[in-house]
């Protein structure tokens, strides 16, 4: 089964898809793992930015292992660059 | 104190908004947009945030240096928007009983918020191109400040 996710784009990733929010379709239950790899396979980008790039998952620093779903505010986090 | 701000950075009341009678020391950091980086000259950077989440862990940092020194008072404030060249972009301001403890615990907390809060630059080049920051574990350095 299959769920779409929508993930909130900043910086050089909003500005290459002209878009701050994209939908991802991925398996049910999926990972931020397969996320990533989910936005690596479909060329979503650079794939060595998309590599350094975080993955927050309601407003927190998910690790590769935490889960994702249709009802959760996840948001791809390029490398910081503010201060 | 936390804030996200679109307006110019009033550091002065900043400072004094940290100052406490028990407190002999007040720390203030300032960053600010600078004009070169390496060989590139710099006209303007433009900020942005996202601002739930950024918010979320500037919170976090400041309970952080609340937990591991005597702080008094601590406040930091992030710009975002387009800043001209001289403009200030981030300020941080911590008042501490003790010098040393205030230079460590203002330290701390801008090392923090630059590694930790999802805060993004674009630079402005005087060549018309523009392009967003994003740091590299090599490029880490040369982008450090």
């Amino acid at each position: 089964m299959m769920q779409t996710v929508r993930v909130q784009l900043f910086a050089r990733f909003r500005d290459l898809f002209g878009a701050d929010l994209i939908e991802v379709k991925v398996n049910a239950p999926a990972t931020v793992r397969e996320l990533r790899d989910a936005l690596v396979s479909r060329n979503l980008g650079p794939t060595a930015l998309l590599t350094r790039s975080r993955i927050a998952v309601n407003n927190e620093f998910a690790g590769e292992t935490t889960p994702v779903s249709a009802a959760d505010e996840i948001a791809l986090i390029p490398p910081v660059s503010g201060g | 104190m936390i804030e996200l701000t679109r307006d110019p950075i009033d550091f002065q009341a900043l400072t004094e908004r940290v100052r406490r009678p028990h407190c002999g020391a007040v720390v203030l950091f300032l960053g600010t947009v600078r004009d070169l980086t390496g060989a590139q000259v710099t006209v303007a950077l433009d900020y942005e945030a996202y601002p739930g989440m950024a918010e979320k862990k500037m919170a976090e940092i400041e309970a952080d240096v609340r937990r591991r020194w005597p702080v008094g008072e601590v406040a930091m404030i992030h710009r975002l928007g387009h800043l001209e060249v001289s403009e200030i972009s981030v300020a941080a301001a911590v008042s501490c009983p003790h010098r040393a403890q205030a230079f460590e615990a203002c330290r701390h907390a801008i090392d923090r918020l630059k590694e930790l809060v999802p805060i993004w630059k674009k630079e402005n080049w005087a060549d018309g191109t523009s392009e967003w920051v994003h740091p590299s574990a090599e490029s880490g350095t040369r982008n450090a400040e």
